[in-house]
């Protein structure tokens, strides 16, 4: 049983740092363009995703500004138009999935103890895939001119909903670089989604069976599969959109007998996992942060795994809450809303487990547990919105109005985003070998936080007045105001917030105080190497015998493997 | 990639070892679960465009419509069925390390599959200037050429990726332990023929009488 | 009265004296005798399906504020009663792995609260979506285009456009005379949505959806198209004039009376000019040649509220507007810039005002 996971005779080399070598330019651009080590695209993929981010929000802000006031005239209606349907695929294609996916990346390999991903090659491939489907979206702006009042960026919603998206309706090349660049996005995820699952089921160290992983190591594997079950029919949706826009096709050609729904249905089918997708990431990285900053393991880790898969399998049978107004029968809106009901019992258990680890405890409020905390309220209040547009009659009234826009945004900035912050400051030290700097970190988290409850606050209520979404002015009178204007003050108090992230990467990264290998005094493997961890990784292969090996480690009197 | 990593079988037996840490560990194979994952994404896909096809059959505002113009594939389904049998002689051969047998049966998997799409193509000459049936002309068409056309393209890959496996063996390129890597190719290929099961029960033999 | 209250009573004031101000709308115009309801809250419903919706979010509300209120709390008594203490002794707390009861405590109480839920709606969707309709139920079809909604009252013989116009209803089921409207479109999804009077309920090409109204109180309601459907989503807007029963039939005979013949100089300079050019193959006028059904039907134009399906109150001077160059007001529209001369748009407005 040689199971030194650190072996005391071993002298590691000095780390690398990503630039590290100063003045070889070409160095450092071969280095990121050749690369398929794991660690490398990881943060490639979540410094992509921060670069979209930030282009994709002040795109927000714009159409921010334009709503500030009835009859805003600061920009025309195809400008806001283009600006929402761009903000929205951003959003979900080229800052979530990549953020989700350099996470996976960048710790995955670490977590169980192995040296790389399963197919390192498709690794990197899969990100330039994403990378270029990016650029080609943005490249709409550039290089779609067309017909009267069809050219530029798309601006048939990221939904894209038929037969709008039809040649008819869509004049131009816009929708085009919609289609292609989403079909191309999604050959990449379903890539790292396969890569994620053979890393996880194939090469996990000695020890380490699928009920010693890191939660955070289960939570994705459910994300792989769910991945590669629901972008296909997105990818089925491109298609046949495609089919139709240049080969005459009928699949969405209501003249033609198509039907409009069929488009809804498909596109659902893949777009409700596909917010799971999302939001399991930020409850994986939750799981690793909330005990940690508890001092205590997470409570109920099976029932975590049973609420993760449930959760997956219910996903997939929830589609048509987003279809409630399109003239289902009532027996499909009552299935549909019974199902979208049911997922939120496991939801609500994750919630309370995390509570319930907590809970007895002692809580140390470092930044990451400070955005964990905040995702926890915000994603509860995310949750009970989403309760209430369960119950279809509710989202009758309240669809595609500010009500849903105001659950989605508490959803994916006070859920998803708070946890990538939480998770980017709990992992900074071990990619940069530096701690964030903890004052600029609280100035981020609260003028982000106030901007963020200031700007999504009202818009449940500008919803429940009536007010409907994709809108790019509203006449006066309607009661609609004063919740629009408070709504852009909160994105001028959001902005400095992001300035404040921005400048703690940079500056940490420079003049941050350098950090050991396991500043947290955490429990999972990826604390056992260096920061940052050598390519290889490990010097020598981990073996495991419980869920929090080094606790084992630190622990010898008390360890978890006589409790397990 | 270290040698540990390549292992098949099942995971670490825990009876009498409650640490989980002696004797083998033993994980699934990364080629096959790869794959396994690569089956399970591609269903997705094709269940997609036979829920489609399912959906408008009957639909179409114009004719042609299926009954009038789909014959039963018999001679194109038989060679691609047929190639699923010779792939596993050729996997024989490959297993005895027979490499003449392995090209002349791999190959013939080859010829079978290279027919089965001059098979469809002359079927969907014969529709498009026979019958007037192209993928504009009505839901049916659209549904029937995405579908049979998607499989068809899963067809073609397969035959590139059997063509690359008979050639690096015919050069002599693949070692001797890679067995894993062909067998794999070859659930692909019964992967292909499996889908065109579900085409031919959908397309024609379902919906004919529509 | 609340924050919220003061300043929506003061904007609607504001609103009532720049209506006052600006130039007043048309005498023919119909429905303004009847309270405007601008400020369409879901939670004052005046309808039947309103009603049933809001009485059934209202209790959903409650429970889930109770669920806030009950989590938030236990999440603040955490973060505030386990906090490392300044003088912590750095030992670690008892390793608790988890608890089989209490875990089964926090499952089933959501699953029964789910249970709650599922009833309530199922019951409110059977209500509203199977309510059949009474025999002297009104029927009407709306149809959406981009950007307006074009209305027909098959049995009565009336098409118009933007408006639909109903008899208000009794809050007594065996009294009441609900409408039922048929829904479909002429071109991508719309949604009709009146928040005060029903839930929304999408216009689907190739597809007849229906909805229901069953208003208690006359008023204007106001309402907007809820589905994103092109360059004036923004600007499909939507008012539902519920008269009384005597209201309502008077308007109806308005609208089957033909539109006086035009009589002065500019009216008839008009006409020609009308007619001589292509606005007769996209509009309607009843009982002349134009029949066209791309554009809405203007046989009673001055009878509506707006203009551009809400895009601005109509009177004098936005009709003018509108017919010298709509691109101006509702860019985008598929109402081309005619490229009319100022006395050409003079004549034509002249002659548009003798359709009431």
């Amino acid at each position: 049983m040689s199971d030194t996971i650190i072996d005391p005779n071993f002298k590691a080399p000095e780390p690398e740092r990503v630039g590290a070598e100063r003045g070889s330019l070409t160095r450092i651009v071969q280095e990121l363009v050749f690369t398929v080590d794991h660690k490398k695209l990881g943060l490639m993929y979540i410094g992509s995703g921060l670069l979209f981010f930030v282009v994709a929000g002040l795109m927000a802000t714009m159409m921010r500004l334009q709503l500030a006031f009835p009859n805003g005239e600061v920009l025309e209606p195809e400008v806001f138009n283009r600006l929402f349907t761009m903000h929205g695929t951003a959003m979900v294609f080229l800052v979530g999935m990549p953020i989700i996916f350099g996470f996976a990346n960048y710790l995955i390999p670490l977590m169980i103890g192995t040296r790389d991903m399963a197919f390192p090659r498709l690794n990197a491939f899969a990100f330039w895939v994403f990378f270029f489907s990016g650029l080609l979206l943005y490249f709409s702006y550039l290089g779609a001119p067309g017909l009267y009042a069809a050219g530029s960026a798309p601006d048939v919603g990221w939904f894209a909903y038929s037969p709008l998206t039809a040649k008819a309706f869509s004049r131009g090349h816009s929708t085009d670089y919609w289609t292609l660049s989403l079909l191309m996005g999604g050959i990449g995820s379903i890539a790292t989604a396969i890569n994620i699952i053979v890393t996880i089921i194939s090469l996990r160290c000695k020890g380490m069976t699928l009920g010693r992983m890191p939660l955070f190591v289960w939570l994705f594997l459910v994300v792989a599969f769910l991945v590669i079950i629901s972008m296909p029919p997105l990818s089925a949706c491109q298609i046949m959109l495609l089919c139709d826009r240049y080969l005459g096709a009928k699949f969405f050609d209501t003249q033609a007998g198509g039907s409009a729904v069929l488009w809804q249905h498909f596109f659902w089918i893949f777009g409700h996992p596909e917010v799971y997708i999302l939001i399991l990431p930020g409850f994986a990285i939750a799981n690793e942060i909330i005990p940690v900053f508890s001092r205590k393991p997470i409570f109920g880790y099976p029932i975590m795994v049973a609420a993760t898969v449930m959760i997956a399998f219910i996903s997939l049978t929830v589609w048509a809450h987003h279809m409630f107004t399109v003239g289902m029968t009532s027996m499909g809106n009552t299935f549909f809303a019974i199902s979208t009901m049911v997922i939120a019992v496991p939801t609500g258990i994750k919630i309370f487990n995390w509570l319930g680890t907590m809970y007895g405890g002692k809580l140390r409020f470092d930044l990451p547990m400070l955005f964990c905390i905040g995702f926890l309220f915000q994603f509860l209040i995310a949750g009970l919105t989403g309760v209430m547009l369960s119950v279809a009659p509710f989202t009758w009234q309240l669809s595609d109005s500010y009500f849903v826009v105001a659950h989605f945004h508490y959803v994916l900035i006070g859920g998803l985003l708070y946890t990538v912050f939480a998770g980017i400051y709990y992992w900074y030290p071990k990619a940069f070998g530096r701690m964030p700097n903890v004052k600029l970190g609280h100035w981020h988290f609260w003028l982000f936080t106030i901007g963020f409850h200031l700007t999504f606050g009202p818009q449940h209520i500008a919803g429940i007045l009536g007010m409907p979404r994709r809108i790019f002015t509203y006449e006066a009178g309607r009661g609609w105001e004063l919740w629009n204007l408070l709504s852009t003050i909160g994105v001028l108090i959001q902005i400095p917030g992001i300035l404040f992230f921005v400048i703690n990467l940079i500056y940490s990264y420079i003049k941050g105080k350098k950090a050991g290998d396991d500043p947290w005094d955490a429990w999972t493997l990826e604390w056992s190497t260096t920061s940052p961890p050598p390519e290889y990784n490990f010097a020598k292969l981990p073996v495991v015998k419980s869920r929090r090996p080094l606790w084992d480690a630190k622990h010898p009197e008390d360890p978890d493997w006589k409790f397990e | 990639m270290s040698a540990e990593h390549l292992h098949a079988g099942e995971p670490a037996h825990m009876i009498n070892d409650p640490s989980g840490t002696e004797g083998p560990w033993r994980l699934p194979s990364q080629r096959k679960v790869g794959i396994i994952c690569l089956i399970l994404t591609e269903s997705a896909l094709f269940t997609i465009f036979v829920v489609a096809y399912l959906f408008y059959i009957g639909r179409s505002l114009n004719p042609p419509y299926p009954a009038q113009v789909l014959e039963f594939p018999w001679l194109g389904s038989i060679a691609l069925f047929s190639s699923s049998a010779t792939i596993v002689l050729a996997e024989i051969m490959l297993r005895k390390a027979n490499r003449f047998g392995f090209l002349i049966w791999w190959g013939l998997t080859i010829a079978l599959g290279a027919y089965f799409i001059s098979f469809t193509a002359t079927e969907w000459m014969h529709l498009i200037y026979g019958k007037n049936l192209t993928i504009s002309t009505n839901v049916f068409g659209s549904t029937f050429y995405a579908l049979v056309g998607l499989h068809l393209s899963h067809v073609f890959i397969g035959l590139l990726l059997l063509s690359t496996v008979w050639l690096l063996t015919f050069f002599g390129k693949i070692p001797k332990d890679h067995h894993e890597h062909i067998e794999m190719v070859s659930w692909y290929w019964h992967f292909v023929d499996a889908i065109w099961l579900v085409v031919l029960s959908v397309v024609y033999i379902y919906s004919v009488h529509y | 009265m609340s924050l919220r209250g003061t300043f929506l009573s003061l904007v609607v004031r504001v609103c009532g004296v720049l209506c006052v101000l600006t130039a007043p709308a048309l005498a023919e115009t119909a429905g303004l005798e009847y309270p405007m309801r601008r400020v369409t809250d879901m939670f004052k419903p005046l309808s039947r399906p309103a009603e049933m919706i809001s009485e059934a979010a209202g209790v959903v509300l409650l429970i889930c504020l109770g669920i806030f209120l009950v989590v938030t709390g236990l999440l603040v008594f955490i973060v505030i009663k386990f906090r490392r203490r300044a003088q912590d002794d750095g030992r670690e707390p008892p390793q608790i792995y988890g608890s089989t009861n209490i875990e089964l405590a926090w499952t089933v109480i959501p699953i029964l609260i789910t249970v709650v839920l599922a009833l309530v709606t199922s019951r409110t969707i059977g209500e509203i979506q199977d309510m059949p309709m009474p025999a002297n139920a009104l029927k009407l079809r709306v149809v959406g285009h981009q950007w307006w909604w074009e209305i027909r009252y098959e049995d009565l013989g009336i098409v118009t456009a933007n408006e639909v116009h109903i008899p208000v209803s009794d809050r007594d089921r065996a009294k009441a005379t609900p409408t039922h409207i048929v829904l479909q479109s002429a071109d991508v999804i719309h949604s009709f949505w009146v928040p005060q009077l029903a839930g929304k309920t999408d216009l689907v090409p190739n597809k007849t959806n229906e909805t229901w109204l069953d208003p208690y109180e006359t008023g204007v309601y106001f309402g907007n198209c809820a589905e994103y459907c092109g360059t004036q989503h923004a600007n499909m807007l939507l008012r539902v004039i519920v008269h009384t029963p005597e209201g309502f039939a008077k308007w109806v005979a308005s609208q089957k009376t033909p539109p006086p013949a035009p009589q002065a100089a500019e009216e008839i300079k008009g006409h020609g000019l009308f007619y001589a050019n292509s606005c007769i193959n996209c509009h309607t006028v009843d009982g002349t040649v134009a029949e066209g059904v791309f554009g809405p039907n203007l046989t009673k134009l001055m009878t509506r509220q707006t203009i551009g399906a809400g895009v601005a109150e109509l009177n004098d001077k936005t009709l003018w507007a509108w017919v010298d160059d709509p691109q101006k007001m509702k860019t985008g529209c598929l109402m081309p810039d005619m490229q009319l001369l100022e006395p050409e748009v003079d004549a034509i407005v002249a002659y548009l005002k003798t359709l009431k």
